[in-house]
């Protein structure tokens, strides 16, 4: 199994895209494309699964290695293993019910799928690089597509969210750059030559006050991808000003380049910095998630409320890495993967009735049940599973985060558990209200009763994602399994290095 | 001498055997059109560019001064390159010159001077082959003949010259007085750091930062590049500066080695000055030129990084990064040249709406300006990371920093342009243009550079292999 075709595969997608002629083509090429990925990272799942099976224990499985710019020892190094396989199953997932959402795009089409496709290449490569510089490249690769996306196809003040988001995600990668290019210079694999070879590098012992030095340039830069406070006002501008499927995408899957990071290059590599400063980390979290929570309350545009709600929810990934148990981490990783998909079909949703009613204020829906009962079902569902109700996936990812929280035994963690536990009640109000008053109720505009429910393309989306959330939700273990291997090896290997220390 | 003479010397000789070509066709008796003579030097200049990958050898002429080996003639290949894009960018504009063959007598003579200039072993060479380089460019600076900020331009650029020659001069004098020697080899086993050449070295060091217009010696810049034709424009912001900065690492790298702490720290002070003035300034401009006027500035700055790594691998990323800068630079200025020849238009308030126009031109643009600002996975991207790469590995993470950061402020200003294009709105926006052959074979020569110069890493890998360092 070649791994890079997963990158391969949307670039010939996009050049593709370049030579279609009309809306009809780039649909159609579009589609095939996402279909492709989405087989293709099944086809990846089951392969690993497996091969695993088969007893292999290898740390990461299906690598590739090859010399990039030999003088400086930089490989293009990919290999995937639990995390990065469930993180590409729910890029796939994504990119496909994105482009079902984007449909009757006719704007200036070609562009539109063309930067989609562009975006799920670098989200791709991200997720399977095992060399700095490759996952750098590939992270800010995923930066432009997203600018333009909002820019030019966006709503509201549109020019302004994307140039804030542009700019706050490239200074992300600023700081990511330096903590790469500090790291870098203190390795050593023998004669003084350096690597950006993150399995080289995790066998090393960077020595502690390096890490220090470092530990808070890649961990905050990666944070700034995945909304750490108070880095986290480029989410609520660009997710609102965003067309539908671009903010699927961004709250989907490019807040989940920040927390991989996190976890894989800050937390994997800097394991003693990590512990040092996991009560920050711990600190903002917490913050994050209440703040959130509480500033969903004001909201009265619903992608406001979704973009806010994305800020608390993206604080329990941080939550869980920041606490430094496996358990914990384990469930970082589950609310990563939930969040992407609860939080893309909520958008699907909000999309869905914006494209037919012409707003997003609470205030003016209302009794959207009568005439759209299949988008208001997914809307519902989309909102109990943000909420944490049981049999979604959602209460299983936020379950494991506190279970993992609580064993950390530290008085003040547990307090921490205590309040960011809390939140689910405000969650519930604010989810609940907005959920009451724009689907249950009087219609609210008489005009809203000629409107017409979901076609079958936005079906196909929506189905897709409640059937992620659904799985999960109901059979957890599939994603534990899956997860478990590769977060126990993060765990001993920050565990040796304290013990030796 | 014999033919050892011809082929140390081969691209100074084609230089020079083009201008005089030029020459007999203007003074001969029968009347060429401007096309033929476009095509004609079109066609040489392509030549020269490839005859630089043919019998390269290393070794000295004219006792030591003049010295090459295959890394000088990857960097005057370079130099060729651009020069060659260049011309097929002016060609809309020079259609209707009355002097096109001036026009590239002078630019050859300038492009010559550069050669020797690279090639040079001994201050004297090295004076000779600057002002060579720097008097016919201010004539070429007036060449839009009509236009006032013109003649201004050159009028700035020949006072600016003058001035930053006269500090050279006086820095070589000094230097011979103390040290008792020009030549560059014997000259760093001379130097021991006496406070006169210290002083003296801070006025060549200064010199050196006139031409590349390192803050604070840029004052020149704006004025004279928004003056000055689009070709010379590009011209003196490409090639011009690339070619000073090749010799500029060459003498800062041999002779001035036992200084280094010394410029290191002076290193250190003006690339962060550069970044941050020239980004600042930037960000407020409304002409294109200008605006790239600025944006070169703090290019430059990012090269000063790059230098003050003195390895191996920093020589390597400058070259490499102004290989790529050719490319990106002149992809810029390809699109404006076209833009400003056929429409005389040059604000970014003009740019607005251009998508819904010229989709192909933008895209261009949009291209050449990302790689300028270093995203992936334009080359842009791989030049400033090894840039800032090769400085890291001294170990100053405070410059590192200062430089991460003024990375997101070039990417705001570049990002308003492509704002400008492809998102505002404009009742008049610039019409559809018809774009000529030449300029459409630059433009992809320009954009195939950008894209594949980053990916084909033999190319860095190759430069690396050529390149020293201590």
């Amino acid at each position: 199994m070649n791994i890079s075709l997963l990158v391969i595969l949307p670039l010939l997608t996009a050049i593709a895209l370049l030579f279609c002629k009309g809306l009809k083509q780039v649909r159609t090429v579009s589609l095939i494309g996402a279909v492709a990925q989405l087989a293709l990272a099944f086809l990846v799942l089951i392969l690993y699964w497996n091969e695993r099976s088969a007893g292999n224990t290898a740390q990461m499985l299906f690598e590739l290695n090859y010399t990039w710019f030999a003088p400086l020892h930089i490989n293009f190094h990919v290999g995937v293993d639990g995390i990065s396989i469930a993180m590409i199953a729910l890029t796939a997932f994504i990119v496909l019910a994105g482009v079902l959402m984007s449909w009757k795009e006719d704007r200036m089409p070609k562009e539109f799928f063309f930067l989609l496709i562009l975006l799920s290449a670098g989200a791709y490569g991200f997720f399977i690089s095992l060399d700095l510089f490759t996952m750098f490249f590939f992270l800010e690769v995923a930066v432009i597509p997203k600018f333009l996306l909002i820019g030019i196809w966006g709503s509201g003040k549109k020019e302004y969210s994307a140039m804030k988001l542009a700019l706050m995600l490239m200074g992300g990668s600023a700081l990511v750059f330096v903590g790469l290019l500090g790291l870098y210079f203190n390795t050593d694999i023998g004669g003084g030559v350096h690597t950006f070879d993150l399995l080289q590098i995790s066998q090393m012992h960077i020595p502690v006050e390096v890490q220090k030095m470092f530990f808070p340039f890649a961990f905050v830069g990666f944070g700034i991808f995945g909304a750490l406070f108070p880095f986290h006002t480029w989410v609520p501008d660009g997710h609102s000003s965003a067309p539908t499927a671009a903010s699927m995408f961004l709250a989907g899957i490019s807040m989940k380049l920040g927390g991989y990071g996190c976890l894989r290059v800050a937390t994997y590599l800097m394991p003693d910095a990590a512990h040092a400063y996991s009560w920050i980390i711990v600190l903002l979290a917490t913050i994050a998630i209440i703040y959130g929570a509480f500033a969903t309350m004001m909201q009265k545009d619903l992608k406001y409320i979704n973009a806010y709600s994305s800020v608390s929810h993206c604080g329990f990934v941080l939550l869980g890495i920041g606490m430094l148990t496996q358990t914990s981490i384990t469930g970082a990783v589950m609310q990563m993967v939930s969040h992407g998909l609860m939080t893309a079909l909520f958008f699907a949703a909000i999309g869905m009735i914006y494209n037919r009613t012409h707003t997003r204020m609470v205030a003016q829906l209302g009794g959207l049940l009568k005439m759209m009962p299949f988008i208001s079902t997914v809307f519902v569902i989309a909102g109990l599973c943000s909420l944490g109700l049981p049999g979604f996936s959602g209460f299983v990812a936020e379950m494991t985060v506190f279970m993992g929280s609580w064993q950390n035994p530290d008085t003040m963690y547990r307090i921490a558990t205590i309040l960011a536990c809390a939140s689910i009640v405000v969650t519930a109000v604010y989810i609940l209200r907005a959920v009451g008053k724009t689907v249950m109720g009087p219609v609210t505009d008489s005009h809203y009763l000629s409107l017409k429910d979901a076609s079958w393309n936005e079906k196909f989306a929506a189905g897709l994602l409640i059937i992620g959330i659904v799985a999960i939700g109901v059979a957890p273990f599939w994603l534990n399994e899956l997860i478990t291997p590769a977060t126990d090896t993060i765990m001993q290997h920050a565990v040796k290095l304290v013990t030796i220390k | 001498m014999g033919i050892d003479f011809f082929i140390l010397m081969k691209q100074e000789l084609l230089i020079a055997l083009i201008i005089f070509i030029l020459l007999f066709i203007k003074v001969g008796s029968k009347e060429w059109k401007n096309e033929q003579v476009l095509n004609i030097v079109n066609v040489l200049l392509l030549i020269n560019f490839a005859a630089g990958f043919f019998g390269n050898k290393e070794g000295m002429l004219f006792n030591d001064m003049f010295k090459t080996n295959q890394l000088i003639v990857l960097e005057k290949c370079t130099l060729n390159l651009g020069v060659f894009i260049i011309s097929l960018q002016a060609y809309s504009w020079l259609k209707n010159h009355k002097h096109v063959l001036e026009f590239y007598m002078l630019l050859l003579c300038t492009l010559l001077g550069m050669f020797y200039m690279i090639s040079s072993g001994n201050l004297l060479m090295f004076y000779l082959g600057l002002e060579l380089s720097t008097i016919p460019l201010a004539a070429l600076a007036n060449f839009d003949l009509e236009k006032r900020k013109s003649s201004e331009a050159a009028f700035k650029l020949i006072m600016s010259s003058a001035f930053s020659s006269g500090l050279l001069l006086f820095g070589i004098s000094m230097m011979y007085g103390t040290a008792g020697t020009v030549n560059f080899t014997e000259l760093s086993q001379h130097l021991d750091g006496s406070e006169l050449q210290l002083f003296a070295f801070i006025l060549l060091f200064a010199g050196f930062a006139f031409k590349i217009s390192v803050v604070p010696f840029h004052l020149w810049t704006a004025d004279v590049y928004e003056g000055s034709p689009v070709a010379i424009t590009s011209y003196l912001s490409v090639i011009s500066k690339g070619a000073f900065i090749f010799a500029f690492v060459a003498v800062l790298y041999t002779v001035f080695k036992p200084l280094a702490d010394i410029w290191y720290n002076m290193l250190f002070l003006l690339s962060v000055l550069t970044m941050v003035i020239g980004n600042l300034f930037a960000m407020r401009q409304n002409n294109l030129k200008r605006f790239l006027a600025f944006s070169s500035i703090a290019q430059v700055g990012f090269i000063l990084v790059g230098i003050s790594g003195s390895s191996q691998a920093g020589t390597a990323s400058v070259i490499y990064f102004i290989l790529i800068y050719i490319f990106s630079n002149l992809g810029a200025f390809g699109v404006i040249a076209l833009v400003s020849s056929l429409t005389g238009k040059e604000g970014i308030e003009d740019y607005k709406g251009f998508y819904k126009t010229n989709p192909l031109l933008t895209w261009g643009l949009t291209i050449a300006l990302f790689s300028l600002a270093g995203i992936p996975p334009t080359a842009g991207f791989f030049g400033k990371f090894f840039l800032i790469m090769a400085g890291a590995a001294k170990g100053n993470y405070t410059l590192i920093i200062i430089a991460a950061l003024n990375m997101i402020v070039s990417l705001y200003y570049y990002l308003r342009v492509v704002k400008a294009m492809f998102m505002d709105k404009n009742d008049q926006p610039i019409e559809k243009l018809v774009i000529n052959n030449y300029s459409k074979l630059a433009l992809v020569i320009c954009v195939g550079g950008i894209v594949l110069t980053g990916f084909v890493s033999w190319i860095y890998d190759y430069i690396y292999s050529l390149s020293t360092g201590f």
